[in-house]
């Protein structure tokens, strides 16, 4: 499975929602996840792939990492992997 | 209803192991936070805290009561000490037989979980000492401030986690303002600076890694601290008649929950617990001269207080004063409020307000005077002193110079 694939599935488990139903322009908001549901989403995402995800709850927008929608969810951790792993 | 005024205090922090030495790192605008030391510190991605340093047991307890007293009973102890020696109560006969112990703390004796699961999970023992659980319960402090102290009237621990010491004290208040108890011990006290209880507040992400700024736009997150603070409430003629050092009166309180969310803060709760202490209290709004606030220095605690604030106070908010001493000793979860009560004392009896240290920069949500980084000369009537936990359930006191 892409990293891709694996992102939205986490996401959409999180949301309560097929796969298929998670495009890479939804924003979290637009899912129905809230801060709770995201620092869990995160917590699940670095558990797969056994990473560090930079975000702060505090201030999300303030953290290194990006969470405007899927995509740039998706584009961070692929960076991470690379970053972490490379 | 009687009056009930506080006689003594008492308190082990990141700042002092005792009241004189807080207070003065308060006016002194000190922080008592630092670098961890403990087991697997390197382990965690938080590595500060506001650790009481130098606290030594061995030479404070002997053998038998090490083997029952977690860190967070230790600190109660010594805590209760200072506060009963200072009212200089001694309790006996009718009296002991009414008067008791309500302390509040969130998780009880967390590094004995924390010392016993290495035991057996890690170091895989099959065996753990025989006061495991007297040791680690939550009312284990409260049992030995009684035992200690011949308190025998009513006495339990309220855990209402980061706003259990307000709950306690306001426990206490009502006991001794009913005409229940002659004279309470109160306050909280909180030990989690240790690997799994600093490790289970870093999955939540709201843990600053450098410092506690509340109120300063470019805070980060809140800080954990440890420590105790305990006071002993008494009915005001039973103070007078024995020529006690009355150090402030306790006015009021006020409970409320949010029923909202089980870690966001709402405006609403927070004020509609500081309306209640106010006219609980039967005091103005423009009397209050001084709120200590909650103040953790996370961005939802700390603007949705200052609109609560606002909410409550209307134009008067942008007159007092609001500080949260957190930024020096750390948010002491379970025993926050008890030594956050400190501040709030110093500011009715001595007239110096306590600073919010680490401030650099206004926050337009934030836009009270919080004090900001120098304690400051003020006379002050009334006080209030805020606990918002997660779970949403809020208490808030409010204190008078007499």
């Amino acid at each position: 499975m892409s990293v891709q694939d694996k992102v939205i599935e986490i996401i959409a488990e999180q949301a309560v929602l097929e796969p298929g139903d998670v495009a890479l322009d939804s924003t979290l908001e637009d899912l129905g996840i809230d801060s709770l549901g995201l620092v869990e989403s995160i917590f699940a995402i670095e558990e797969e792939f056994d990473l560090s995800v930079p975000f702060n709850a505090n201030d999300p927008s303030e953290s290194d990492f990006d969470i405007t929608n899927v995509q740039s969810i998706i584009k961070g951790i692929e960076k991470l992997i690379s970053d972490q792993k490379g | 209803m009687y009056r009930v005024v506080i006689t003594g205090a008492g308190s082990v922090n990141a700042l002092g192991h005792d009241v004189p030495n807080t207070l003065e790192a308060m006016r002194e605008g000190r922080c008592g936070i630092g670098a961890l030391d403990f087991q697997d510190v390197e382990r965690l991605s938080i590595q500060i805290g506001g650790q009481v340093r130098g606290f030594e047991a061995e030479g404070r307890y002997n053998r038998q009561q090490m083997s029952l007293y977690d860190r967070f009973t230790q600190f109660t102890l010594a805590a209760a000490k200072e506060a009963i020696e200072q009212s200089g109560l001694t309790f006996s006969g009718d009296e002991a037989a009414k008067s008791g112990v309500v302390l509040g703390t969130a998780g009880g004796g967390v590094s004995t979980w924390d010392a016993n699961y290495r035991s057996v999970y890690e170091e895989g023992k099959n065996r753990v000492h025989p006061f495991v659980v007297p040791k680690l319960m939550n009312n284990a402090a409260a049992s030995h401030v009684s035992m200690e102290h011949n308190l025998k009237g009513p006495s339990f621990t309220v855990s209402t986690a980061c706003a259990s010491s307000n709950h306690a004290m306001a426990q206490a208040f009502q006991m001794v303002r009913t005409g229940m108890a002659p004279a309470m011990i109160t306050g909280g006290s909180e030990s989690m600076l240790c690997f799994g209880g600093v490790k289970a507040w870093e999955g939540l992400r709201v843990m600053s890694k450098d410092a506690c700024r509340p109120f300063s736009a470019n805070r980060n997150g809140m800080v954990q601290g440890e420590g105790a603070g305990i006071f002993v409430f008494e009915e005001y003629e039973h103070a007078r008649k024995r020529g006690a050092d009355i150090l402030c009166e306790v006015v009021g309180f006020a409970m409320s929950s949010d029923a909202s969310d089980i870690v966001m803060p709402s405006k609403n709760g927070a004020a509609r617990a500081m309306a209640g202490a106010l006219a609980d209290a039967k005091v103005n709004r423009d009397q209050v001269g001084y709120i200590n606030a909650h103040g953790t220095g996370t961005a939802a605690n700390d603007k949705t207080e200052c609109a609560a604030v606002a909410d409550v106070f209307g134009p008067h908010a942008d007159k007092l004063m609001i500080s949260s001493t957190k930024s020096m000793h750390g948010h002491l979860i379970g025993g926050t409020g008890a030594v956050e009560l400190l501040a709030c004392i110093m500011a009715l009896r001595d007239g110096i307000i306590a600073p919010t240290i680490g401030y650099e920069e206004p926050d337009p949500e934030c836009a009270l005077d919080v004090v900001p980084n120098d304690a400051r000369e003020a006379k002050v009537d009334v006080v209030l002193s805020n606990a918002f936990a997660f779970g949403g359930m809020n208490a808030v006191l409010a204190l008078a110079r007499v």
